[in-house]
């Protein structure tokens, strides 16, 4: 959609994309949208971090035609007898240990021809690089639906807490005490040792041991209260503010405050949220994986290919560094672009993650 | 200030008691699993199961169960291990304490200074190639997992670079207590402390960058100034002062969540068997009363610490108090 409102003393260009005030004829100031828009897309580092992140997102969508046309290998089935033609000489793929007492078998190292074993092999002959595209698919959706559990669950409970008051809040800030306290991998642990090898059906929901679902959820519902305490301020203090009190002296019902006064005012920091949650969702699923209690074999993640590298540490480190590189590098445009969009909605915020 | 002390105290005490039951409903109320059986380890034998139905009172109403664990935990403190034949589990985690307290400890003395100079020179030379360099190291800090950044150090200093004068001292990988020896004690510490600092540092040096920034605006920094005073003294004797209450704080939590299992993928990486390390290896043979233990104490310890901070608090700054 493209709106433009000609003005006199505005000099804009024409045909500026934009949600803009579509019906403002008298007032053809940008709405806070547009505002926020234009600052971001002026901020060339958030918008180089975004453009990454959307890069390491296509690659890693592209992960089941890279395996199949480009690759030819399937990285979730291990190929230990395998071997392949380099420079025109036939190589095992797992070859057998030169060092020490000759015993066992080292994978072959980075043959960086795209065509096949790019980064190597894991010890059980699987292309690392395949692996880690498909990991990757893994570890972002972790991320994002984390994410987006986590948002929901704060938003309603900050809300609620901050405009109700009173009993509501009370019950709900020790609530949100109690997970705040809880160790996370503490908590991950205890899950996954009960639910081992095991399905849950609770209600109509079933669970499978292996299912994506088990760390996306402990992952959401931890991070809440870093999430909900923010919230639950501001609505606290935009309940005492001068237009939501003149609202009230209108004789405004409170549902109609709600939806009208005080959460747009919470969708902007929410929006702030999204890219920083996501960077730290990310980080805590690279760690439960890496230490077993996330994405469960044979499906992988940036987290479990760092867990397989760990053995092939010193004869072949690239098992375990090109994953750490893709966490660091997509956790870093994250919290680079999510910098840009608090800046840009929220310049004089004080909302930083997990505190205040 | 008594009133906020009482008033804390009891939300401590109902946060805990929050916590033990949501651990409790983990281990003994989930749908479809039989707790005797997750209690006892794997191919436990009809005696074991039978024995372990009757200790925690499983055929029995689920408060006693509730009562009864917390029981073996706080005031009889006999919990064993199945999996390990009668391990005591409670005198293994004390073992265990010295080991993550050296590690957090250590770690926090190297994040704290860190923090404190970032944070200052950042804010001193505001917008020049100084700060930006140090913030973007910064935020690369927080970006990468810590488990991956003790892997790459321990590449470099155990394998690649071990045989050069650069890194030869760096002795194997695993604990050496303090009261042995504690030149070698250091040694075995150091790599751990500085993996788990860097995190820290970033962390700590922005916030404190961003609140040394804002204080620049605040009437009292005016007044210091107008007094005549060196730029450098208004920032560490003025600025710096105000913004450590925030510092303070962070500090507090992190150090109490580090302790409560925070820094189990350090030592997991190192090789220290502290708890978080301990913890992991209950996972790894699904020894479930160890893990029961841990989660509890370490859960506790970390709200006691929160405590401790929320009070630290009301006496560095006033205000708090009233509230």
């Amino acid at each position: 959609m493209s709106v433009s409102v000609p003005s006199a003393d505005e000099n804009r260009p024409i045909g500026e994309m934009g949600q803009g005030p579509v019906a403002a004829k008298k007032r053809p100031a940008a709405g806070p949208w547009v505002t926020a828009y234009r600052k971001l897309i002026r901020d060339r580092a958030a918008v180089a971090a975004l453009l990454v992140f959307i890069l390491i997102v296509i690659g890693c969508a592209m992960a089941p035609y890279y395996a199949a046309n480009i690759a030819h290998t399937d990285p979730f089935r291990s190929n230990i007898s395998g071997s392949i033609t380099l420079n025109g000489q036939e190589q095992p793929i797992l070859e057998a240990s030169t060092e020490g007492l000759g015993l066992g078998t080292v994978p072959i190292g980075p043959t960086w021809d795209i065509h096949a074993y790019f980064l190597g092999a894991d010890d059980q002959g699987r292309d690392v690089f395949a692996r880690l595209l498909y990991g990757g698919i893994n570890s972002l959706l972790i991320s994002t639906g984390a994410s987006v559990i986590c948002l929901v669950f704060a938003a309603i409970m900050g809300v609620v807490a901050g405009f109700f008051g009173g009993m509501v809040d009370g019950i709900l800030s020790r609530i949100l005490d109690v997970i705040w306290a809880f160790p996370i991998f503490l908590l991950a642990i205890s899950l996954s040792i009960v639910l081992i090898q095991q399905s849950i059906d609770i209600g109509p929901i079933h669970i499978t041991s292996g299912s994506l679902w088990l760390p996306t959820f402990i992952i959401g519902v931890v991070y809440v209260p870093y999430v909900a305490r923010p919230i639950r301020g501001q609505v606290l203090s935009l309940k005492n503010s001068e237009f939501v009190l003149a609202a009230i002296g209108l004789g405004v019902p409170s549902h109609r405050i709600l939806w009208k006064d005080i959460l747009p005012n919470v969708a902007t920091t929410l929006i702030v949220f999204v890219p920083l949650m996501m960077a730290l969702n990310m980080l805590t699923e690279s760690a439960l994986s890496f230490l077993s209690i996330g994405v469960q074999a044979p499906d992988a993640s940036w987290g479990t290919i760092i867990q397989d590298g760990q053995t092939l540490l010193y004869t072949r480190p690239t098992v375990a560094l090109a994953p750490g590189i893709a966490i660091a590098v997509s956790v870093l445009a994250l919290n680079v672009f999510g910098d840009g969009v608090r800046d840009a909605l929220d310049p004089r915020s004080k909302l930083r993650l997990g505190r205040d | 200030m008594l009133n906020t002390l009482i008033r804390r105290l009891f939300q401590m005490i109902f946060v805990m008691f929050g916590i033990s039951v949501v651990v409790f409903l983990i281990f003994f109320a989930t749908p479809g699993v039989d707790p005797a059986a997750r209690i006892a380890g794997r191919n436990a034998a009809p005696e074991t199961l039978a024995q372990v139905r009757h200790d925690f009172g499983l055929d029995r109403p689920v408060p006693v169960q509730y009562v009864l664990m917390m029981k073996k935990l706080f005031v009889t403190r006999d919990l064993t291990s199945f999996q390990n034949r009668g391990q005591q589990v409670i005198p293994e985690l004390v073992d265990a304490t010295p080991i993550t307290l050296s590690l957090v400890t250590g770690g926090a003395v190297f994040w704290v200074i860190g923090g404190i100079v970032v944070g200052l020179l950042a804010a001193a030379f505001k917008n020049s190639v100084l700060d930006r360099g140090l913030m973007i190291l910064g935020l690369i800090g927080i970006s990468m997992p810590v488990f991956w950044l003790g892997e790459v150090l321990n590449l470099i200093t155990q394998s690649r670079l071990h045989d050069t004068w650069l890194f030869a001292w760096v002795p194997a990988l695993g604990y050496k207590p303090l009261l042995d020896d504690p030149w070698e004690w250091f040694k075995t510490m150091l790599i751990p402390w500085i993996s788990l600092a860097i995190l820290y540092i970033g962390l700590y040096g922005r916030v404190l960058r961003a609140s040394l920034i804002e204080a620049q605006e605040e009437d009292y920094i005016r007044t210091a100034r107008s007094k005549g005073l060196t730029e450098t003294r208004v920032l560490i004797r003025h600025a710096l002062r105000t913004s450590l209450i925030t510092f303070v704080t962070l500090f507090g939590l992190d150090f109490g969540a580090l302790v409560g299992g925070g820094a189990l993928l350090t030592e997991v990486v190192f090789g220290l068997q502290g708890v978080g390390k301990l913890t992991y290896d209950s996972l790894k043979a699904l020894d479930l009363p160890v893990i029961m233990a841990s989660v509890i104490y370490a859960s506790f310890f970390v709200v006691a610490a929160n405590f401790v901070v929320d009070m630290a608090y009301a006496v560095l700054d006033p205000r708090v108090r009233g509230r």
